[in-house]
C-alpha cells in the first residue's frame, strides 16, 4: 500500500429515529486496526470542502464518516440548496444531531479496520455540534474548530431554539481539542478563554489554541477566510492529538 | 463567524432557477458566510418555492455596500411608481392587465 491510498463511497447509515441517512465514508485502503472519526459539516452543509477533509483523514490513516445532516429536508439537493432549505427550516435540532451522530459512530465501529475507538471533529456550527456530541455520547476524542454559541445562545432571530451548552460541561465524555482564530467574534476570544475555564473547572482535559491573524473559518482552503499558517499547525495538533487518543 | 441571523418571510411573485421560470413562495435574508462570493460574509437572499422541490431556489450574495444599495433601488422604484400601480397590484403582487 501507498500511504495516502483510500477509498471513498456515499453510504447509508441509520440516524436518529431510525431515519435512513446519507453518509459519505472514506476509508484507508490498508494499515493497522485505527479508530474513526466523525466529521460535522459546517452551516453551508455536506459540501465538496468538507469531503475532502473526510478524505484527509483516511489519507492520514483514520477511516472518517460525515453524516449529510440536511438529507431529511433536500435528498439529493446540492449542497447549498439543502443548506438554504434547513436555514429557512431553522437548522438541526440538537437531539437529531446527537442521534445523527451516533448512527455515524456505530458505522464506524463495525468496519473491518475499527479499533473500536472513535472521534468527532465538527467546523463551524459543527464545532459546537461535536462538544455537544460527546457530552452526549461515549466518545474517545472530540475537536472542537471554532465552534460558537456553546455558551451563549445565538441571536433571536435564528428561528430554532438552540440552546447554551455550559450546563453539559461536567457531562464530557472524552479529551478535546479546542482550535480557534483569534480574530473571531463568534466565538471571541472572551467566549473561548470562558469556555477553556470551564471545562478546567470540571476536571476536564482539553487543550486549546487560538492563532493570531486568523478569524473564523481558517481552515477553509476555498475560502477567503483561509489562512495557511494556522491550518497547518492545526492539523499538526489534530494529528498529534488522535495519534494519542486513537490509537490502539 | 456564523452568525445564524435569518429573517425569513413569505412573497409572491416568480423568479428564473436552475431549471427556467418558478413562482416563488417564500424568502430568506441573512447575513453570513456565502457559498461563492469572495468574502467572509455576505447579504444573502434566497427567492424559494419550497413545494417544488430545494432546487427551486433564485440566490444571491451581495457585499454589504451592494446590498444597501440594491435594497435603496428597490425601495425607490417603488415609491416612484406611477400612481395608482403599487397600490392596484393585486394580491399576487403583479398589477392587473390592462
Amino acid at each position: 500500500m501507498t500511504p495516502g491510498d483510500l477509498t471513498a463511497e456515499t453510504v447509508t447509515i441509520t440516524g436518529h429515529g431510525g431515519d435512513a441517512v446519507e453518509a459519505y465514508l472514506a476509508q484507508p485502503l490498508a494499515g493497522p486496526p485505527a479508530g474513526g472519526v466523525v466529521v460535522i459539516h459546517h452551516m453551508p452543509g455536506y459540501d465538496a470542502g468538507t469531503k475532502e477533509i473526510v478524505r484527509k483523514f483516511a489519507a492520514n490513516g483514520y477511516p472518517a464518516i460525515m453524516p449529510n445532516l440536511y438529507f431529511r429536508e433536500a435528498p439529493g439537493a446540492s449542497p447549498d440548496d439543502a443548506a438554504a432549505v434547513a436555514r429557512a427550516a431553522g437548522g438541526v435540532p440538537d437531539e437529531r444531531l446527537v442521534g445523527d451522530v451516533a448512527g455515524a459512530l456505530g458505522h464506524l465501529r463495525a468496519l473491518p479496520g475499527s479499533n473500536g475507538k472513535v472521534a468527532t471533529i465538527g467546523y463551524c456550527s459543527g464545532g459546537r455540534q461535536s462538544f455537544l456530541a460527546a457530552c452526549s455520547l461515549d466518545l474517545d476524542a472530540a475537536v472542537d474548530c471554532y465552534g460558537a454559541f456553546v455558551l451563549t445562545a445565538p441571536p433571536d432571530e435564528f428561528p430554532l431554539q438552540v440552546g447554551p451548552l455550559g450546563h453539559l460541561v461536567g457531562d464530557l465524555s472524552c479529551p478535546m481539542l479546542g482550535l480557534f482564530g483569534a480574530d473571531d467574534k463568534y466565538p471571541g476570544p472572551e467566549e473561548v478563554a470562558e469556555f477553556e475555564a470551564a471545562l478546567g473547572r470540571a476536571g476536564k482535559d482539553v487543550e486549546f489554541h487560538s492563532y493570531e491573524g486568523a478569524g473564523h473559518a481558517f481552515f477553509n482552503t476555498d475560502r477567503p477566510s483561509f489562512r495557511p499558517e494556522a491550518a497547518n499547525d492545526g492539523w499538526e495538533r489534530i494529528w498529534e492529538f488522535f495519534g494519542r487518543h486513537l490509537s490502539a | 463567524m456564523c452568525t445564524y441571523r435569518t429573517t425569513t418571510l413569505t412573497v409572491a411573485g416568480s423568479g428564473k432557477g436552475a431549471e427556467g421560470w418558478f413562482p416563488v413562495t417564500d424568502a430568506s435574508v441573512y447575513f453570513d458566510h456565502p457559498v461563492h462570493a469572495p468574502a467572509d460574509h455576505t447579504l444573502n437572499v434566497d427567492l424559494r418555492n419550497p413545494s417544488r422541490g430545494a432546487s427551486a431556489r433564485v440566490a444571491v450574495e451581495l457585499d454589504p455596500v451592494s446590498a444597501r444599495a440594491l435594497a435603496l433601488a428597490i425601495l425607490d422604484m417603488l415609491d416612484s411608481a406611477p400612481a395608482g400601480l403599487v397600490d392596484a397590484a393585486t394580491p399576487s403582487g403583479v398589477p392587473p392587465a390592462g
